[in-house]
């Protein structure tokens, strides 16, 4: 009977120890064992973003999501999967906000244009200076 | 009561900014012999006095944990360590601004005491434009963020005692910004003086230099130490995070390096006037904007700001206040100020052009890749700007200025041909080259650090070849500074570049006895132990690390829980060699009864921060050769003018 008690009490406080302290997913804190496919996954995980922190890639995160998300970036590339139909896969599932690969597109045009206006300013400035003659 | 002498002090010093912003204005228009035009430099001088009481009453009624103080009951507990009590009152937002007017209230008292080489209209513009600025901050403080309101209950206890904040790191780090941000505050009010009164000369250039120089050592400190405190404590070898609040200090710093070099031109050559105008606004901008950043809570979330704007609103209000007037009185004066001394394309001027005006395009850089998604923020659209964007644009700007700095300081002034320095160009090329090739052939490196390693080598010899040939006894501590800066940059590029070449990560699932290796580490982990700390208990992994068959060394890092409030934290162990860095990190377990841990060798990685601490030294002997010269130079004057008076005597 005690044994029983027990034994329900236990099944009882599992649920809820389990609520805060659920095991990470297996590939979250694990490397791939071939070293090019855990090379592959690396160059990817810190192109995507920590959803749940400030600034920094799934690479660099203790945070619990972006665990998950690393175990899933590395068994799809274990399984062969190309990175970017990972990252596309992500990004039909959290947004454009979870890569940090710069991509063109309407929203995010300014982020290349500016650049290449500042070299062609940079040009002009120095030509104007040099070439006129005192 | 000694809250209230604190504000009272404060509200005073606010009366005597206006009393000398009024003075300043009111001299400029009946001459600096009026009455009035003599109270501007004891306005200034009293009021340095003034905020320094307020701020020391702050200290006050933080040390003896006075908890009818609204601030204090917030940010302090009677059980801290007096250290922390008193790091307590400007780690908050209220005592960071009272801070921050405190070293400006100083920064303005001496000038107005010691600053006599430029004419008198100009420095009474500067103070009245420092005054002008000082005052906006009082107002923020004493309408906005009163850092000694009471309470009408006092609290018990205050809510202050969490020891994750409890760091010396974290009580130091943000006065270190905050006086490089002061500092080009005071740039930025010379500036505007030489442009209200059309004096932008060469004393101009000399009298803002030592604050530039100040200011730049203090960000570069700043810039340092975060980074390695962002490395060390947050337990995954990133240093660098392109994260807005490190971009709020890096861009002032880019703004007061390309200031920094436009205003030795001016100094030395009389040239490049307008740039160092426009660069001394920029640069105070930047620093305005990275206090908005850090403080409005904008970063957070653009839409939490937009719910209590208020203090956001002030400082933005402030901001565009002096931004926009300061870029006004440009437009309006830039055409008849003259460019200054012509130089040719092979001169040292047209190298410091070329790095000013990179330097600018990398800061451009910087500010749209932060600014950007807090724009499309608002507009409910997320986009995330982050290292694969800033690292490849930043490359394009960043390389050309490396070629030119190589370079640069080997050319004369005025003009130069590149026939006389042709042998040091050609021994700068080839070591780049061959350091390029034969990087890649060995380490077949991504292209970035592949450049960085071999640029850094180029540029570590190219920076001490300006010593070549001179008796270093001889050589001026001004130029052995600039020596030692471009070479502390050579330094810390090495070690960046390194970092992302060569980091080997190793992440392992050990049970109690089993090995791992990490490049050349051999680790164990032999035991896992609990520890119970004042306030947190923790998992100590002991670790058994031999690097390449020498001696073991044990470790222990810890994963650590606090109770309250509920954390979880690593406490990472760094084992420094010469040639790089070991970092290890303990992890919660896993079921089977495996203990994670986190392994990475990260050779050179230290070069970062050498490189940081190189670089500031550096900046800090131009500081003190400048100074000297300044001091030596008014001693001379001084002199002529005794001579003079005698020679008058006995005429």
């Amino acid at each position: 009977m005690r044994m029983l008690a027990l034994l329900l009490a236990a099944m009882l406080a599992a649920p809820s120890a389990a609520q805060d302290a659920m095991p990470p997913a297996p590939f979250a804190y694990r490397q791939l064992d071939d070293p090019e496919q855990e090379a592959a996954a690396q160059e990817l995980m810190e192109t995507l973003r920590c959803l749940k922190c400030q600034s920094q890639s799934i690479a660099d995160s203790d945070a619990s999501m972006a665990g998950d998300m690393r175990h899933q970036v590395r068994i799809r590339i274990a399984a062969g999967e190309d990175p970017d139909e990972i990252r596309q896969w992500l990004m039909s599932r959290y947004g454009d906000y979870v890569s940090y690969e710069p991509v063109m597109s309407t929203t995010t045009w300014p982020l290349f244009a500016i650049p290449v206006l500042l070299v062609l300013i940079a040009g002009l400035l120095f030509r104007r200076r040099f070439t006129r003659r005192p | 009561m000694i809250a209230e002498i604190g504000l009272a002090a404060l509200w005073l010093a606010a009366a005597l900014a206006v009393l000398q912003m009024v003075g300043g204005v009111l001299a400029l228009r009946g001459g600096t012999e009026s009455e009035i035009a003599g109270l501007t430099r004891p306005a200034a001088i009293l009021q340095g006095g003034l905020v320094a009481v307020s701020f020391a009453m702050l200290l006050w009624v933080f040390a003896i944990t006075d908890l009818s103080v609204k601030l204090v009951a917030m940010n302090s507990h009677t059980l801290k360590p007096l250290i922390f009590k008193l790091s307590g009152a400007w780690g908050n937002h209220e005592g960071s601004m009272l801070l921050w007017v405190t070293v400006m209230a100083l920064a303005g008292a001496l000038i107005a005491g010691i600053e006599r080489r430029l004419p008198e209209r100009t420095m009474q513009a500067t103070l009245a434009a420092q005054g002008f600025v000082a005052l906006g901050f009082y107002a923020f403080l004493l309408l906005s963020s009163n850092p000694f309101e009471r309470l009408s209950q006092p609290a018990v206890e205050g809510l202050g005692l969490n020891p994750l904040l409890q760091d010396i790191g974290l009580a130091l780090h943000p006065p270190t910004l905050y006086f490089g941000y002061v500092g080009l505050s005071v740039a930025f009010s010379f500036a505007v003086g030489a442009l209200v009164t059309r004096q932008v000369t060469p004393d101009f250039a000399r009298a803002m230099r030592p604050w530039i120089l100040g200011a730049w050592v203090f960000l570069t400190l700043g810039i340092t130490a975060g980074s390695y405190w962002a490395y060390y404590e947050l337990g995954w070898g990133g240093y660098w995070f392109w994260d807005p609040v490190e971009n709020a200090s890096l861009m002032p710093w880019l703004a007061a390096t390309a200031l920094l070099h436009s205003a030795s031109v001016l100094a030395s050559r009389d040239a490049l006037r307008v740039w160092t105008i426009m660069l001394g606004v920029v640069a105070f901008s930047m620093s305005m904007l990275g206090t908005f950043l850090v403080r409005s809570g904008i970063l957070t979330s653009v839409h939490a700001f937009a719910v209590d704007p208020e203090r956001g609103t002030f400082i933005l209000f402030l901001l565009a206040l002096y931004i926009g007037g300061a870029l006004l009185l440009f437009a309006l004066r830039a055409g008849s100020i003259t460019e200054g001394e012509r130089f040719s394309l092979a001169s040292r001027e047209a190298a410091l052009v070329v790095n000013n005006v990179m330097l600018s395009a990398i800061l451009a850089v910087v500010l749209l890749g932060t600014l950007y998604p807090l724009l499309t923020e608002a507009f409910d659209v997320r986009v995330s700007v982050g290292p694969p964007y800033f690292n490849p644009v930043g490359a394009v700007f960043l390389f050309p200025m490396l070629v030119v700095m190589a370079v640069g300081p080997l050319l004369r002034w005025r003009q130069d041909n590149w026939g006389r320095i042709s042998k040091e160009i050609a021994l700068v090329a080839a070591l780049l080259l061959a350091a390029l090739i034969l990087c890649a052939v060995l380490f077949g490196a991504a292209l970035l650090p592949l450049l960085g390693l071999s640029f850094a080598v180029a540029l570590a010899v190219a920076s001490l070849l300006p010593l070549r040939g001179r008796s270093l006894r001889r050589v001026p501590v001004a130029t052995w500074g600039m020596v030692i800066a471009h070479f502390g940059l050579a330094v810390a590029l090495f070690g960046m570049a390194s970092e992302s070449a060569f980091s080997k990560e190793r992440l392992a699932a050990l049970e109690e006895g089993g090995t791992t290796t990490v490049g050349p580490w051999a680790v164990q982990l032999d035991a896992v132990e609990p520890i119970a700390g004042p306030n947190w208990t923790a998992l100590a992994g002991q670790l058994n690390i031999a690097y390449k068959g020498e001696e073991p060394i044990q470790i222990a890092p810890q994963s650590r829980n606090f109770w309250a409030p509920p954390q979880q934290t690593t406490e990472s162990v760094l084992v420094t060699r010469w040639n790089g860095q070991l970092y290890a990190v303990m992890g919660s377990d896993s079921t089977d009864g495996r203990w994670q841990v986190r392994l990475w060798w990260k050779p050179f990685v230290t070069f970062i921060w050498y490189g940081g601490i190189l670089v500031a030294l550096g900046g800090l002997l131009a500081l003190i050769g400048r100074v000297r010269g300044d001091l030596r130079r008014r001693t001379i004057r001084r002199k002529l003018a005794l001579r003079r008076m005698d020679e008058e005597a006995i005429a």
